[in-house]
């Protein structure tokens, strides 16, 4: 789907460039992007270093492994083939806890941590496990209790009470958090169910 | 009030974390520096591994967006919106939303600024900005990280939890104001 979706995106802007007369702008934003996706990786390489500095270390001080016994019960539910005291459910505990206080700087990091974990508990190396599809999916809904951005934003342009928005996001975030779990079980099947 | 309380924690949170994992593998004999040093080297590695996968999908979206195809595609589901009950000043939010994350906050900065933040529309963005996350990114990061091509279901999972997102976020605003006013 992926590959549609990314072929898509290039054939309509090509197309419409064409078309439209704003080629020369579609090949300045080709090579525009480009520079920035690098620029933001180099961007990730300290906080990234970081975090996986810090995770190590829990890791090897066993921090890790009692985290992941901490939240047995909801992960034993979201993660079946994951076992119990896997250091991959700690990653996963501390990558949701990030997104939910804000940490934005911190919580790819941690995510990507955690997708690592899962995927040396995978056997097919190209392919999703499921584990790591209720995780991804669980953070595409992008659950969080601080939507600090928004309030700031709010607050700019002169808005009465900024943070009034705080309980309807948290409320829609929950629901979407809930769907993502369900529609990851329900799609799973289509594409192939895989036990590990 | 909730919000600030949240806020200052997160802030302590992160000084407070670093320091008592280092303290406490101090105390269970772990060798701190070394190993910290250890992972970083890790962390490098994949940060620069993700170069490729980020290249692919900024390229795709930035000639999507500088063609103006976004616009067209508005357009053309404007009558969809209209059918899902969406304000279509939102439709183009909801379109960006799950493609580009510093789209979206332009987009919705627009809106909050044009109508004000705290108009319907405006609280609606508000919502909808803050309640979803940049799906084709995090899942583009995520798989890149550990080099997965075969991403299965978790597109139209993500995506499917996007649209619930949007329209909540319009239905529950339509709520609070009708029984407040």
């Amino acid at each position: 789907m992926i590959n549609t979706v990314w072929l898509s995106l290039i054939a309509a802007g090509v197309i419409t460039g064409l078309v439209t007369g704003t080629s020369e702008t579609v090949t300045k934003a080709a090579l525009e992007s480009a520079g920035s996706a690098v620029a933001l990786c180099l961007g990730l390489l300290g906080v990234m270093a970081l975090w996986c500095g810090v995770m190590k270390v829990a890791q090897e001080a066993g921090i890790a492994r009692w985290l992941a016994r901490m939240v047995a019960p909801v992960a034993r539910l979201l993660f079946p083939s994951v076992p119990r005291t896997h250091p991959a459910l700690a990653a996963v505990t501390m990558s949701i806890a990030a997104n939910l206080l804000g940490m934005g700087n911190a919580a790819t990091p941690l995510g990507i941590k955690a997708m690592e974990e899962l995927a040396a508990l995978s056997e097919r190396k190209n392919e999703a496990s499921d584990a790591m599809c209720t995780f991804v999916t669980i953070c595409t809904a992008g659950i969080t209790l601080v939507p600090t951005t928004i309030i700031a934003i709010r607050g700019q342009f002169g808005s009465r009470s900024p943070a009034e928005v705080v309980g309807p996001i948290i409320f829609v975030n929950v629901l979407a958090t809930a769907v993502a779990i369900i529609a990851d079980r329900f799609f799973r099947p289509v594409s192939g169910t895989r036990r590990d | 009030m909730f919000s600030d309380a949240v806020s200052t924690a997160s802030n302590v949170v992160i000084p407070l974390m670093i320091l008592a994992i280092c303290l406490v593998g101090h105390l269970r004999r772990v060798r701190v520096y070394e190993t910290f040093v250890e992972g970083a080297k890790e962390g490098f590695a994949t940060a620069v591994r993700l170069i490729p996968f980020l290249v692919a999908m900024f390229v795709a979206i930035g000639m999507f967006r500088a063609s103006g195809a976004l616009e067209m595609v508005t357009h053309a589901l404007l009558p969809v919106a209209r059918l899902l009950g969406m304000p279509e000043e939102l439709l183009p939010l909801a379109l960006i939303r799950p493609l580009s994350g510093s789209g979206a906050l332009e987009v919705a900065t627009n809106l909050i600024k044009t109508f004000g933040p705290d108009s319907v529309i405006g609280r609606m963005a508000s919502t909808m900005q803050a309640s979803s996350e940049t799906t084709l990114y995090i899942i583009t990061v995520y798989f890149g990280a550990v080099g997965i091509k075969k991403t299965r279901h978790c597109l139209a999972a993500g995506l499917t939890a996007d649209l619930v997102a949007f329209l909540s976020s319009v239905a529950i605003w339509r709520l609070i104001l009708t029984r407040t006013s």
